[in-house]
């Protein structure tokens, strides 16, 4: 076995990207949830976003909007969803279940002539002046500007919950739907809009994967980040910069585990490839004070 | 000077006719009663106001001018407030985040925080605007809502049932703070089940009875009983209470503690005392002070160490409910739906749950269905539970039948100890006179009873021996007879918030 490796610049640097998936997908759900929706189909979501992405990114020739297909797939495939519990009333879990099972057979239909081939390349940034301090630099300022782009949504999604009326809103209709309904508050209308963000930025987690990540298609190439992705919203407490450090935890681990495979630690792989997933969710559960939205998962209907 | 004028308004829903041709006017800075039984369509009418209703037929004027909001946003904007019946407040969210909700473009939290204190201080409505309100007490959140009205600077103010979980004291407060509100021109259109209140505060009464206007007087001028009788269309029966010698000890609490159940509940300290066969003994105090967690220690929910609950001689303590309900104790919690029922079970399931001990309604095992169907029946009968069959869900009821199904039902499974929290919250005044009638009768058949409310008429009413639970504290038991409202107010920890309350005229 050789530690060295590892380098641990690289490896810190790495965190920030296999975190990225996991973090925008994470925080779409965040907000459908405080809004008082349980959208278990988080990983059909992401791979039907993996798959528009790349699909329009080859055909275009740009990542940039890829990036918007995957997000408008995504939120379409959400849009689903919300339609089928907001107003027909179905049950969500149910229903999340369903589009879990049906993203992964339409990615796998959509994306049948677009195996093998290389996504256009998406250049990291190197930020001026930033980029060139020594050691942070390469670690913090020298990534592809999704990455960037799922900080600033954390820190958008908190600023908004807890700095504008519309954050306040939606943060009500999750608490106690009927209160907010007897406000005058559009219940249904405001869990759409949050269902299909939160479809959209399970959209942009997916083509990060397909588009940066990996860069290619396979079918099921999300491989459970979904299921973690609302893991580590549950374990965050529902809260934005938890919820950054779940996903960063989570993305650190599997870096990390890559690494020590490569250096032939003499563990069983499969220990290794299990030490992501326990130790996000041990330091979460450890830390864990959340409490849910009290709506969380309820049908709301506007009787009489 | 009229401020609104209904005019034949009508709204159906499939079944019923909520309203018909409800037609009266509002006088700007009247105080003006609607009264009615559970049914008669109060609450229709209201979020027809509010613009939470839109009716079939009829119109509005407010001021003279046509009003007929889609919405309740459009009926704020024309200056009508409500204050709900059950409180529409966001517990996980601040005082200040909650009253923001509720106004059309709120400012900045800070300076919603800035408003909240100026009017509670100057209307005399103590509320801190950075507390959680999942941590405030009944009165308090009903201040945050009547606040949360009040920024708004209403022309009317619409108040569903604002007494029903508030002390005396906490009830003089909101009464001085209405009287200002009138006098300074506000109207307020006050619904209530409870007489004597109407009495004492408004000007003008409207009694609907099945969706018609029945009568109009002047609350001063007419007795309770007589507007009762209108809202029932019917001649109204008083409880009535034998005096009987009360039998010998059935339930003995020696030093009865336990810790907190969970976060937010109360602790019991050092409960003793003692009920005799015959006799009702009436525990009062402001919810949130024990009342759940007494209930919970009584009917075996929570077990408690051994030698504090003692049945005659039975230690029973430690024994979980069904064991109790084999001695002969039974219990029905407050909260119906969810804790006294299951709400999407039938009433004969619900009636299975309880009286399988006693009504031995399952052997080895398996159910009786069909004495667990004459056993719903015959509560439905008995208590005059108003449903379409006893395969109704328990969801399907109204609050004061399902309420009747299970008071009937621990009744008449003819207990030797009973306690019952809160029989009469929600209930109309008719159904609530039959539930208390029916303790009564248990009592004299020979029960003990331990009769928890919020409603100190209630306990006055029918309770023998009186005593107030204060943060899981009880006081010594009064014979109920000759304690006047101070004394009382006094035992319920009656200082509570009167510190800072008061309004400067």
């Amino acid at each position: 076995m050789d530690l060295s490796s590892i380098n641990p610049i690289l490896l810190l640097a790495s965190l920030m990207v296999a975190a990225t998936p996991i973090l925008l997908a994470a925080i779409g759900e965040l907000i459908v949830e405080r809004a008082g929706v349980l959208n278990l189909g988080v990983e059909g979501m992401m791979i039907t976003g993996a798959v528009c992405g790349f699909v329009v990114a080859v055909s275009t020739g740009s990542p940039w909007l890829g990036f918007i297909g995957a997000a408008v797939g995504g939120a379409f495939l959400a849009l689903l969803f919300g339609i089928l519990t907001q107003y027909l009333l179905s049950n969500q879990v149910a229903t999340g279940l369903a589009l879990t099972l049906f993203g992964l057979g339409l990615s796998a239909l959509i994306g049948q002539g677009y195996i093998g081939i290389k996504a256009p390349s998406f250049p990291d940034w190197h930020i001026p002046l930033l980029g060139d301090i020594p050691i942070i630099g390469p670690i913090v300022f020298q990534h592809d500007p999704m990455v960037y782009v799922g900080l600033i949504l954390v820190a958008a999604t908190w600023w908004f919950l807890h700095k504008t009326q519309g954050g306040l809103v939606l943060r009500a209709v999750g608490e106690n739907h009927d209160a907010a309904h007897a406000l005058g508050y559009k219940v249904t209308r405001i869990r759409i809009l949050a269902i299909m963000f939160g479809g959209a930025c399970a959209g942009l987690g997916g083509a990060y994967l397909s588009l940066v990540r990996v860069p290619q298609w396979t079918e099921g190439m999300t491989a459970g980040a979904g299921w973690i992705a609302l893991a580590i919203v549950v374990f965050a407490g529902w809260k934005p910069w938890r919820l950054l450090l779940g996903a960063y935890l989570f993305g650190g681990m599997t870096v990390l585990q890559l690494n020590l495979q490569a250096a032939g630690l003499a563990i069983p792989v499969e220990y290794l490839s299990m030490s992501p997933y326990i130790a996000t969710i041990v330091v979460l559960v450890i830390m864990s004070a959340g409490r849910a939205p009290r709506s969380l998962g309820r049908i709301f209907h506007a009787s009489r | 000077m009229t401020l609104l004028s209904l005019q034949g308004l009508t709204k159906a829903y499939p079944g019923v006719v909520a309203n018909d041709n409800v037609s009266f006017e509002i006088g700007r800075g009247e105080i003006h009663a609607l009264l009615g039984e559970n049914g008669a369509g109060k609450s229709t009418l209201v979020k027809t106001i509010y613009g939470l209703v839109n009716p079939d037929a009829g119109s509005m004027l407010l001021e003279g001018a046509a009003f007929a909001p889609p919405e309740p946003r459009a009926a704020r904007k024309a200056g009508v407030a409500m204050v709900f019946q059950h409180f529409s407040l966001f517990d996980a969210l601040n005082v200040a985040e909650n009253i923001a909700l509720g106004m059309e473009n709120p400012p900045p939290l800070q300076d919603v925080a800035e408003q909240v204190r100026e009017v509670s201080d100057q209307y005399g409505l103590p509320l801190d605007p950075s507390r959680v309100v999942g941590d405030l007490s009944a009165g308090e959140r009903q201040r945050v809502e009547i606040i949360r009205c009040l920024l708004q600077d209403p022309k009317l103010l619409i108040m569903d049932e604002p007494t029903s979980v508030l002390t005396p004291q906490e009830v003089t407060i909101l009464f001085e703070t209405l009287r200002k509100l009138a006098s300074e021109g506000t109207s307020i259109l006050y619904i209530s089940h409870k007489l004597e209140e109407i009495r004492a505060l408004c000007d003008h009464a409207t009694v609907l009875r099945m969706g018609h206007v029945v009568g109009e007087c002047d609350p001063s001028q007419t007795s309770a009983r007589e507007m009762a009788e209108l809202m029932v269309g019917a001649v109204l029966q008083v409880p009535e209470k034998p005096d009987k010698p009360a039998g010998n000890v059935a339930l003995t609490l020696t030093g009865l503690s336990a810790p907190a159940p969970h976060e937010f509940g109360t602790a019991l300290r050092d409960i003793s005392l003692t009920v005799r066969r015959g006799e009702v003994l009436g525990v009062g105090g402001v919810a949130g002070n024990g009342q759940d967690e007494l209930v919970a220690a009584l009917s075996g929910e929570m077990r408690v160490s051994s030698g504090m609950v003692r049945m005659g001689d039975d230690d029973i303590g430690h024994m979980p409910p069904n064991a109790r309900r084999a001695l002969g104790l039974c219990a029905a919690p407050e909260e119906r739906n969810g804790h006294a029922a299951a709400p999407d079970m039938t009433l004969i399931e619900n009636a299975l749950l309880t009286g399988n001990v006693r009504k031995e309604l399952s052997s080895r095992g398996f159910l009786k269905w069909d004495r667990a169907r004459d056993f719903a029946a015959e509560i439905i009968e008995k208590f005059d539970v108003r449903t379409p069959s006893a395969g109704s869900t328990a969801r399907s009821l109204s609050g004061g039948n399902l309420q009747k199904f299970v008071i009937g039902r621990e009744i008449l499974q003819d207990p030797d100890v009973l306690i019952i929290n809160q029989p009469t919250w929600g209930v109309d005044a008719s159904a609530a006179a039959s539930i208390r009638q029916a303790i009564l009768d248990l009592a004299v058949a020979g029960a003990a009873v331990i009769l928890i409310s919020q409603d100190l008429d209630e306990l006055m009413e029918i309770a023998d021996q009186f005593s107030a639970l204060n943060e899981g504290r009880m006081s010594d038991p009064r014979p109920a007879k000759g304690l006047t409202i101070d004394e009382i107010g006094l035992m319920l920890g009656g200082s509570h918030d009167m510190e800072v309350s008061h309004v400067d005229a």
